[in-house]
């Protein structure tokens, strides 16, 4: 049975929200709103304002300016008590590395105000998730990067958090630690809790996320499903073409719907790319290398802000 | 209330981990007060004369109160430097506080208490061990435990308020060589501070060791008025005021910004 425990079906609300240090001004005026039980992503490259409007979700951060409501209250308020309902992973993990594994997620649950006898089932029930129990009274300095990253998502969990918040997830794990990361992100989703996601990674983007947005420079410039943003911003297929380096590029403009220009090759965007190739190989054009993909969200960032997402 | 449960977190967090190492710590915690009074009491001291200026009391026992205070102080500089810097910035346990419940101030609170019960446990080490060398000159030094407490907190709460602004480690030397250094040998603990020139006596005054020194050496000879004892403990309460105010403020400044 559904239980709505807050009261509110959107947990987060943010309304011309602003953050700024200084004279930078990291976030400029953003609305977004996240519903119960959905994964939302922030995707964006750094500097995008990702991270700021995260800390400012999590109740770490004040804001400078705009509304923002977190599980229906107010962050400037009632910080500790929307905290006591949240889980946060954080970019870099800042895991106690003197303790051990299960130390770590029962202090951690300790910080909840959890009893000892909660903290050391929860740790059980944890470290099964996180498949760490037989490193359970091992230190954590020695594990992997992505042993680090399962505990420190584990440890998140310590409190059964309504909504999770994860800054990078994956930056910097090899490909099969991301699975298994996106693995267990999956079987929380189903479990009902709430995700949101910011990321650089359109792939992790597209994987996990119901619903996001793109943000660039401190702003949003685009909100919708993954498949709604391609289709509205994209064409189905992309033909990669790559030329001889230094070789000038043949104007292909009338081939495709749109031509982007990037340093080592041309995307020519289409809704049918290997017709398109096959005109462009009729019209003489001989580049060394050609790839037909489908659309994803690079390409929508690449239309919405004219960059690439990692350079 | 609320705010005493939650600091506590932080307390019990170092109790985990001390209670896997404590070994480690323990015979550091005994040996130095060994070394210190076996070598500066009974050895250097068999060549010092008592005088009416130390009280006419074996230099051993002139030394031994003022060591359990100079120890506190040395514990509480290591305490309060590098370990608070690394919990910004190498493990960033702090981070992970903050995103609980748990505010920079409790985190503040937490870690002080930390420091403060370490201090303790030394100091009734050291005593422990005095008596048992002969080095207590009365039972008086039972209390020098409190008043080397207090000072090591004195001087540890402004330095975790320094640390706390820090990004890189390299000022710790400064602290130690100008600070620390000086504050050991200057401030009465070896011999009595009216040897030294008058213009130094107003920075030897400023010193959280002078003041656990005059209280300790005091309490252990039953030489302490109570106006004195009121006025070094009331400087010494200051100066944890102090640092725990600008303590919050950076630790706050830095977490939740």
């Amino acid at each position: 049975m559904f239980v709505n425990v807050g009261g509110v079906e959107n947990l987060v609300e943010a309304k011309a929200l602003t953050k700024h240090f200084g004279t930078f001004e990291a976030v400029r005026g953003i609305d977004v709103e996240v519903r119960r039980g959905e994964a939302f992503g922030f995707l964006g490259p750094n500097g995008a304002g990702k991270s700021s409007t995260m800390r400012m979700v999590a109740c770490v951060s004040g804001r400078t300016g705009g509304e923002l409501k977190v599980l229906g209250m107010d962050p400037d308020r009632d910080g500790p008590k929307i905290r006591a309902r949240i889980g946060v992973v954080p970019q870099l993990d800042n895991l106690d590395l003197e303790l051990t594994v299960r130390q770590n997620l029962q202090i951690y649950g300790r910080y909840f105000g959890m009893s000892r006898q909660r903290c050391r089932e929860k740790a059980v029930e944890l470290l099964e998730f996180a498949q760490l129990a037989d490193r359970a009274d091992h230190e954590v300095e020695p594990l992997s990067g992505g042993m680090k990253r399962r505990l420190t998502i584990a440890r998140s969990l310590v409190n059964d958090p309504e909504l999770l918040l994860l800054d990078e997830p994956t930056t910097g794990l090899d490909p099969q630690a991301r699975h298994l990361l996106w693995d267990r992100l999956f079987r929380l989703k189903q479990d009902g809790v709430t995700l949101i996601i910011t990321t650089h990674y359109m792939d992790e983007a597209e994987q996990l996320c119901d619903r996001l947005v793109v943000m660039d420079g401190g702003r949003i410039a685009a909100e919708g499903s993954p498949s709604e943003l391609i289709n509205r911003y994209s064409t189905r297929e992309v033909l990669e073409l790559r030329f001889q380096p230094g070789a000038e590029k043949p104007d292909l403009e009338r081939f495709a719907e749109r031509v982007e220009v990037l340093p080592d090759r041309l995307l020519l965007y289409t809704q049918d790319g290997e017709h398109t190739l096959a005109k462009v190989h009729e019209h003489g054009v001989q580049p060394i290398q050609s790839l037909v993909r489908r659309s994803s969200l690079e390409d929508v960032f690449l239309r919405l802000t004219g960059r690439t997402l990692v350079d | 209330m609320q705010t005493l449960r939650a600091s506590w977190f932080g307390f019990e967090k170092h109790w985990l981990w001390y209670r896997r190492n404590w070994r480690a710590t323990a015979v550091s915690s005994f040996l130095s007060p060994l070394l210190f009074l076996v070598a500066l009491g009974l050895g250097f001291g068999s060549q010092v004369q008592s005088t009416a200026l130390i009280g006419g009391v074996p230099y051993l026992q002139y030394l031994a109160p003022a060591l359990v205070v100079i120890t506190a102080v040395q514990g509480a500089t290591f305490e309060s430097t590098y370990a608070i810097m690394s919990s910004f910035l190498w493990q960033k346990t702090y981070i992970g506080m903050v995103a609980t419940p748990i505010t920079p101030a409790q985190v503040v609170y937490g870690q002080v208490m930390w420091i403060g019960s370490q201090l303790f446990v030394r100091s009734v080490v050291f005593v422990v061990i005095a008596v048992a060398l002969g080095a207590a000159g009365g039972p008086g030094i039972g209390l020098a435990v409190l008043f080397a407490t207090l000072a090591g907190l004195a001087f540890s709460c402004p330095l975790i308020a320094y640390s706390a602004t820090l990004d890189k480690p390299d000022s710790f030397n400064t602290v130690f060589r100008f600070v620390l250094m000086p504050m050991t040998l200057f401030t009465g603990a070896f011999f009595p501070v009216s040897q030294l020139p008058n213009w130094l006596l107003p920075l030897v005054w400023l010193t959280p060791a002078w003041h656990g020194i005059e209280l300790a050496r005091g309490a252990t000879f039953g030489t302490l008025g109570l106006l004195p004892a009121l006025g070094h403990t009331a400087y010494l309460v200051a100066m944890i005021a102090v640092g725990l105010f600008f303590s919050v403020r950076f630790f706050h400044r830095r977490l939740a910004v």
